[in-house]
């Protein structure tokens, strides 16, 4: 891209509303994961998911306003999901050693 | 319309992160979840680059596919997951979540549709995502929220030893 095309950036050649179609596209995919699966693992990665579709958009939006702050704030995103990810996976693991599953439907312990 | 090089390559990156996001969530085996979402990852890093993130596109592929998804890896492996163990829903549950999902997506797409038409408002700048760039706003405005999260990562790891340990008395 940058050979062929040099200096020139995606956003100028392609509508914004393609990018904001995709990134509805994947939130929505990211959505009907949390509610298709029942393993809590692919539940989370579902949540990054959604996380990365919103990164993208952020990414595009940036590159729109020729704005650096949007992609600092892309980095603290993943920053924290990387955190997020390790807490996650602790908990799960302590869940699969006490309960030897990681069925959702069977950790209702919090449910009225 | 003329179609360049960088209308194919959207369309081939978008069509890549699409079909490997549907195979995620539709695939039986949790380790082929786990592949086809470093697929769609890198996809989404093939876009940052289209977009002039360079930065962004290499640490995506460090945190994500290189950090994060090795992470989910391990602990698939490590609780023996596979085909026979994955827990199914009901099919009426299964055919409620993709008609809520499919309509919530088509409800976003036909509300944003129209949104964002807006055109540049100055000259586009490629510099933005070099590192250079990046890391001048990042040390001079964004410092003390770049402080903030290496206590974060601090209190993250403190969290996971201690919930990763055997028996807490």
């Amino acid at each position: 891209m940058l050979l062929l095309e040099a200096g020139k950036s995606a956003i100028q050649v392609i509508p914004m509303n393609w990018y904001i179609t995709l990134c509805a596209v994947l939130f929505g995919l990211g959505v009907l994961g949390v509610m298709f699966r029942r393993n809590a693992i692919i539940i989370l990665m579902s949540i990054e998911f959604m996380l990365n579709a919103v990164n993208l958009l952020l990414v595009a939006f940036s590159a729109q306003r020729s704005d650096p702050n949007a992609q600092v704030f892309v980095f603290f995103i993943m920053a924290v999901a990387a955190a997020e990810v390790a807490v996650g996976l602790a908990i799960l693991m302590m869940v699969y050693r006490n309960t030897k599953t990681t069925d959702i439907d069977f950790l209702n312990k919090l449910k009225w | 319309m003329h179609l360049t090089i960088t209308h194919i390559l959207f369309g081939t990156l978008s069509f890549i992160a699409i079909l490997s996001g549907i195979l995620v969530i539709f695939s039986k085996n949790p380790v082929h979840s786990v592949l086809y979402l470093i697929v769609a990852f890198f996809a989404i890093a093939g876009h940052y680059i289209l977009l002039n993130a360079q930065f962004l596109a290499i640490v995506h592929i460090i945190v994500y596919a290189g950090a994060i998804m090795v992470l989910f890896l391990f602990v698939i492996m490590m609780l023996n997951l596979n085909k026979e163990t994955e827990p199914h829903k009901p099919a009426w549950i299964q055919i409620a979540a993709v008609i809520a999902g499919g309509v919530l997506m088509v409800t976003l797409v036909g509300a944003l549709r129209n949104a964002g038409s807006l055109p540049l408002t100055q000259p586009n700048d490629v510099n933005i995502g070099l590192v250079g760039n990046l890391g001048k706003v990042l040390f001079t405005d964004f410092l003390v929220p770049f402080e903030i999260s290496s206590i974060l990562f601090l209190a993250a790891m403190v969290g996971a030893v201690m919930l990763g340990k055997k028996n807490i008395k």
